[in-house]
């Protein structure tokens, strides 16, 4: 190494060499230090030292071996192999930096580590520095390079002089011991080093000691340098007088690059093609306003007619306050509540709390959250117009005539009819408007006196009666009961002995010759003895059980009904005079409910369950059939005009059909809480009266107007209580008096009462 | 039959409507740009009348977009720059992964951004228009400002937040438009008057926030970009039309100049409402103010300001103090401490509730009850008006009255008098129903018995004069037409009218319960009272 240095500093800066130069600068860094070593010891080995000459002459043979003179202007990768791969890269520009403070390194580091060699040998070295050249990486006093020794440990020879000749191995047969003793005597022992590549020991000088510690200790190798000299500035910012190199400039400087031509050239394409945008220039307008609105005008249209803007939130109550009144707190069972409630069903999202001071007022933990379900609602929720119904609800309420208007119409209760035992199912009123026949479910038929409420006469039948029917003719006296299977005539003998007579002829009609086929198992049958005696005159047996009867106006046809699910023999048609029946169905139906004679016409109305079949007697045929629109008739009653039928049902609605209308109800009135079980029209007033199982008999006005263009009006005028319940039933008939604007009403109480 | 079969579900309402996810693919988004288009633009799902008909027969759950809103959306230059972004995204990408950083800086610097502008111009027409729609934009801002600089959001977007809100409250002072302002317990509301429109915000407490990790930030920070330009421009608009300089980010610089406004006759309430209304915004106008450390500065400096008082505070909590605890003029000290350590004696020391009551009262109160250490009256919210049979908490009434000018009376012992007559009079109605009563079940039995043929304890007892009440007959005799008027409504009616009276009944209940609450937590104070009295 420092030959080479030495070379250098007095080298002549060839083109060549400085080339190679730059190289070995670049490399110096690592190889120093271990072949610096080693070379000083070659120095320093006196047994050598004659060697050392030769060896100086033959590097730089060896040099012109390599053929590194010639490759000066080479590529590096020569180099490198030349180098024997000894050291790798920096790059290329650092090593040019540090080219020049190195070499003057270089300099005065050669001059102090080679003092001790002798003038001669340095004037040799001058001469011969133009014929080395600088590598002398290797160790020229053998060939072999730089291999790994052991190779040749099986060989006498450690390698092969320049002359190709072998190199021997010193012949020493040190064994361990010689070596021991070698250690304890030798007092230079530690200071000697074997040598892998001469296979010899070297001792060491002290400077080479020192210098060993020095390098151990990273210090510089050499004693007197400086390392914090002032470095020179080659390459700054000032501009020199004089160039740092004399090298003229080179002929490229002087023409056009044609690479930055193609470079330049694809850039200004890009630029052309859009491809490259020239800088954004930093725009803060985003931050900036202005008045936005400056310009306003109506001309611009909003949004389509369809945008709803979003409802706002709702404004905070007194719950909210961070001080509520007292009784916005939650008491225990409220906040258990409220706890218990799903989060969606709660009415208040949050529990109300009391703080005594402002400061103590923790942040809420959901305002994010409730901020996050606004921003949710605001672009998630579909928005929908909801039409508030702001009305009055007194406007609600219909406008009907006062019930003042409207009167008479029966309004308090005032006489009450105790006498029966059981329920009393059916009422009827004689057409004089005196009498009022009522039978019961304890077997009895009890006629009063209406006025008084006194019981005229008791008439045990012997059976629950079903249905009792005053005969609507005022010329007779007479009164049909309905028990089981049986119809009874009464005649109870409550009038003018005129009125008993005519009744009296109309029961002794003789029956006809054939009574088989038409009436079938129907048995007409005069009574005897004490039935007589009680005034019951004709027995009508029938062959099920009778539920109802009803006179016809003249009073001589009677109507009875058997219900029954799969026969056609459900209607009964009777005629007093004849005793004569006859089953004017030959089709079953439905199940009959009950029945009514139209009051001046021949027509003939049958309630089945959900319906009503109006037949014309006359001509035998079916003429109308209403829909009543409910689950099941229970009963009915027809204007005394004729044209228009009340259907009471047993889910709790009252139907009114026109006739001349439609089939269907013109109103449905829904007045009661429970079964509707009675109907009843008055035969003059325009009342009507419906009783049902709630306990409440309601009186309603419904005038029939002769106008076919008006509509019949109906106004609710008054509901009458009295009955109590009894068995979950209330009300069992209603009927009205004949003449005054009275109702009469049974019940389930066992009592009769009469509202006027 | 002759013609083309029609085919269902392509005429009618189906073609008004389109589901969510045709229409990001007729858009061309992803769903994230899609909701932030939605955003931006105010686009919001319909609810089509009959949904199975538009879902084509099918039941699922589905969101619809009205079509032409869509169609609306096809034009909107934001969703080419949605898409330039896309790109710079992936380009962006491309660049980090070929660790190329030139090329990164280049991408980075030219990061394709947009504005608002236009939109808020479509969404508001006219300035009324944007008014009406800032309380949403107001609370927004006000909470992202709160929020700490923990990567929830950009430090940009909270700054501007901050600012524009200093904005806004400023202007809300120089304009005295502040009318209400409540204590929840979520956070301060405050309502101010804006050129006729009343818009009411909600600012959280001021404290660190602990953030819902079910909460998408995203869809609060696109909100929050759009409320910021808006509010930007509303600000600048409202200062422009104060005469002040709207000077970004600094603090108040009025311009004392105000037009004088041409005074146009005002007839009757409206004149009254007026007066008041100026009243207000002069009510404390010549009051001074110290606000404690506790206290919560930014809250009260703001209200204080807005009506006319002058505050300041302690020079160590905040820059801005204008004068020291130390003033002999200032006129009230708020503390909300038990007790203050020194106390001078030309000034009231209250707590910070007194002047949020005196501003939703219009007066100023008595500050008797907010003294340092005193049980404080309830704070009402005053945004809830009593319609008639709402209830109404006793505190208000109170209130009301000084309102009217009315001087509080000396309530404990004249409380006590009238409920004792109350009670009075309860026994005495009490007493005569009994009677009536008794009357009735006397009658009732004699007819029994008369009824039943038994031997009647033949007794002559001077009979009482049935006293009957005109008056009440005639109630009995209304409320009868009006039950059998009801039973004649209709069916839908009907229904209608029972929703109706449930809900006007529920009511009422509620507002019972509400006075019973009351009188059983009076009632056990004046037991405590009197037991401690004892």
């Amino acid at each position: 190494m420092e030959e080479s240095s030495g070379n250098m500093r007095s080298s002549e800066p060839t083109a060549a060499m400085k080339k190679v130069r730059e190289k070995t600068a670049k490399k110096r860094s690592k190889e120093e230090e271990e072949e610096e070593e080693e070379q000083i010891f070659n120095f320093k080995d006196k047994p050598a030292g004659k060697e050392e000459e030769d060896e100086d002459l033959s590097d730089s043979e060896e040099s012109v071996f390599s053929g590194l003179e010639d490759s000066g202007s080479d590529s590096e990768e020569d180099e490198k192999e030349s180098d024997d791969n000894d050291d790798e890269d920096d790059d290329d520009v650092t090593a040019v930096e540090s080219k020049q403070p190195k070499q003057t390194e270089e300099e005065e580091e050669k001059e102090e580590v080679v003092g001790g060699v002798t003038e001669r040998e340095e004037e040799e070295k001058k001469e011969d520095e133009y014929e080395h050249d600088s590598s002398d990486e290797e160790d020229i006093r053998n060939t072999v390079g730089n291999i790994p020794m052991e190779w040749y440990k099986d060989f006498p020879h450690i390698g092969y002089n320049l002359d190709g000749k072998k190199i021997f191995k010193p012949i020493r047969n040190k064994d361990e011991l010689d070596d021991f003793l070698d250690k304890m005597e030798n007092p230079d022992y530690w200071r000697t080093v074997h040598d892998k590549q001469t296979g010899s020991d070297i001792v060491l000088s002290d400077e080479q000691v020192e210098l060993v510690n020095r390098l151990q200790k990273g210090q510089f190798g050499d004693v007197n340098f400086n390392e914090y000299q002032p470095s020179v500035e080659f390459f700054s910012s000032d501009v020199m007088i004089h160039p740092v190199t004399n090298r003229p400039a080179d002929k490229r400087s002087f023409i056009p690059s044609l690479i930055e031509k193609e470079k330049v050239s694809k850039l200004v394409h890009a630029i052309k093609m859009g491809w490259i945008k020239p800088r954004r220039v930093e725009d803060d307008t985003r931050g900036r306003f202005y008045d936005l609105w400056a310009g306003e005008d109506s001309s611009i249209l909003g949004r389509h007619k369809m945008h709803l803007p979003a409802p706002k939130i709702p404004l905070p109550g007194h719950q909210e306050s961070y001080n509520p009144p007292p009784e916005y707190l939650f008491t225990e069972e409220e906040l258990a509540l409220w706890e218990q409630q799903d989060a969606s069903d709660r009415k208040l999202p949050f529990v109300p709390v009391k703080f005594s001071s402002l400061r103590q007022v923790p942040a809420f933990s959901r305002f994010i959250h409730e901020r996050f379900e606004r921003c949710l609602d605001l672009y998630l929720c579909p928005r929908q117009r909801k039409m508030r119904v702001n009305v009055n609800p007194e406007d609600l309420i219909p406008k009907l005539p006062k019930p003042k208007d409207l009167q008479p119409f029966p309004t308090t209760q005032s006489l009450v009819y105790r006498g029966h035992s059981g329920l009393v199912r059916s009422i009827s009123v004689s057409p004089s408007g005196q009498w009022l026949a009522s039978g019961s479910d304890d077997g009895s038929v009890r006629f009063w006196e209406v006025c008084s409420s006194r019981c005229m006469k008791t008439v045990q039948v012997g059976g629950a009666v079903k249905s009792v029917a005053w005969n609507p003719n005022p010329s007779v006296c007479l009164l049909a009961v309905a028990l089981e299977s049986v119809v009874l005539i009464l005649s109870p003998s409550l009038a003018d002995r005129q009125v008993v007579q005519s009744s009296e002829r109309l029961l002794s009609g003789q029956p006809e010759a054939d009574t088989s086929d038409a009436a079938g198992p129907v048995i007409w049958s005069d009574t005897e003895g004490e039935e007589l005696n009680q005034g019951i005159r004709l027995k009508i047996q029938h062959p099920k059980a009778v539920h109802q009867v009803a006179w016809h106006a003249k009073g001589d046809y009677l109507a009875s009904v058997m219900p029954d699910h799969s026969s056609h023999l459900q209607v009964l048609i009777h005629q007093l005079s004849r005793r004569r029946s006859q089953n004017p169905f030959r089709k079953n139906k439905g199940l009959v409910q009950c029945v009514s004679f139209h009051p001046v016409r021949p027509y003939f109305f049958v309630a089945t369950q959900r319906s009503v079949r109006i037949y014309n007697l006359v001509k035998q045929e079916m003429t109308k059939k209403l829909q009543a629109n409910s689950k099941w008739i229970s009963s009915m009653a027809v204007h005394p005009g004729g044209d228009h039928v009340i259907c009471g049902s047993y889910d709790c609605r009252l139907s009114w059909f026109d006739l001349d209308l439609s089939t269907k109800p013109y109103k449905m009135l829904r007045h009661h809480k429970k079964a509707v079980r009675g109907a009843a029209y008055h035969r003059s007033y325009p009342l009507f009266a419906s009783a049902s199982d709630d306990g409440s008999v309601i009186v309603c006005h419904g005038t029939v107007y002769n106008d076919l263009m008006q509509n019949p009006l109906i106004v609710p005028v008054k509901v009458l209580r009295g009955h109590v319940i009894t068995h979950d039933l209330g009300v069992l008939d209603v009927t009205f008096h004949p003449t005054q604007p009275w109702v009469f009403s049974s019940g389930a109480d066992a009592t009769i009462r009469l509202f006027t | 039959m002759g013609g083309l079969q029609k085919k269902k579900y392509e005429r009618g309402s189906v073609t008004n409507y389109i589901t969510r996810n045709k229409a990001r693919k007729k858009l061309r988004l992803s769903l994230p740009d899609f909701r932030r288009l939605c955003i931006l633009k105010g686009i919001y799902p319909h609810e089509p009348k009959h949904k199975k008909k538009v879902n084509k027969g099918s039941t699922a759950p589905r969101t619809f977009y009205l079509i032409k809103d869509i169609r609306f959306l096809l034009h909107e230059p934001i969703v080419g720059k949605f898409r330039d972004y896309k790109v710079f995204v992936r380009k962006l990408k491309k660049a980090y992964g070929k660790t190329e950083w030139s090329a990164v800086e280049r991408l980075r610097e030219n990061k394709p951004t947009y504005k608002l502008d236009h939109i808020i111009k479509e969404r508001y027409p006219s300035f009324i228009d944007a008014l009406r729609d800032i309380d949403d934009a107001l609370c927004m801002c006000f909470l992202f400002s709160t929020f700490a600089r923990t990567g929830k959001c950009h430090v940009q977007t909270i700054q501007l937040c901050r600012r524009l809100t200093v904005e806004w409250m400023n202007y809300v002072v120089a304009a005295r438009a502040l009318r209400k302002v409540f204590i929840s317990i979520k956070g301060i509301y405050y309502q101010a008057e804006v050129m006729g429109q009343l818009i009411t915000w909600l600012v959280p407490y001021q404290f660190s926030h602990d953030h819902p990790t079910d909460v998408d930030y995203r869809v609060m920070a696109t909100f929050t970009e759009l409320y910021t330009t808006l509010l930007g421009f509303i600000n600048f608009r409202l200062y422009h039309s104060l005469n002040l300089y709207w000077l970004p980010c600094t603090l108040l610089d009025i311009k004392e100049e105000e037009a004088q406004l041409d005074q146009f006759p005002v007839e009757g309430a409206r004149e009254r409402e007026q007066k008041e209304q100026e009243a207000q915004k002069k009510l404390f106008d010549g009051l001074k103010f110290f606000l404690n450390r506790e206290v919560p500065r930014e809250s009260l400096a703001f209200v204080i300001r807005c009506f006319g008082g002058e505050v300041s505070w302690d020079k160590s909590v905040c820059i801005g103090s204008t004068y020291e605890v130390t003033e002999e003029t200032i006129t009230h000290h708020i503390v909300d401490r038990p007790n203050a350590s020194t106390q001078y004696i030309n000034r009231y020391y209250i707590q910070p509730q007194w002047v949020y009551d005196c501003i939703n009262a219009k007066i100023v109160l008595p500050v008797e009850d907010y003294f340092l250490g005193v049980t404080l009256p309830p704070h009402l919210s005053p945004f809830v008006e009593e319609k008639e049979g709402d209830y109404m908490p006793p505190e208000k009434v109170k209130i009301m009255a000084l309102q009217r000018g009315e001087k509080p009376e000396e309530e404990d012992e004249d409380e006590d008098e009238e409920e004792e007559e109350d009670d009075n009079d309860d026994e005495e109605e009490d007493e005569e129903e009994d009677e009536e009563e008794s009357e009735e079940k006397n009658l009732k039995k004699m007819e029994k018995q008369r009824s039943q043929g038994k031997s009647l304890q033949v007794k002559v007892t001077p009979g009482k004069m049935k006293v009957e009440n005109p008056e009440r007959l005639e109630q009995e005799e209304k409320a009868e037409e009006k039950r059998l008027a009801i039973m004649m409504m209709k069916k839908k009616e009907k229904y209608l009218y029972d929703k109706i009276m449930f809900g006007k009944k529920r009511k009422i209940r509620e507002a019972n319960k509400l006075t019973a609450k009351r009188k059983a937590h009076d009632d056990a104070e004046k037991a405590n009272k009197k037991k401690t009295r004892k």
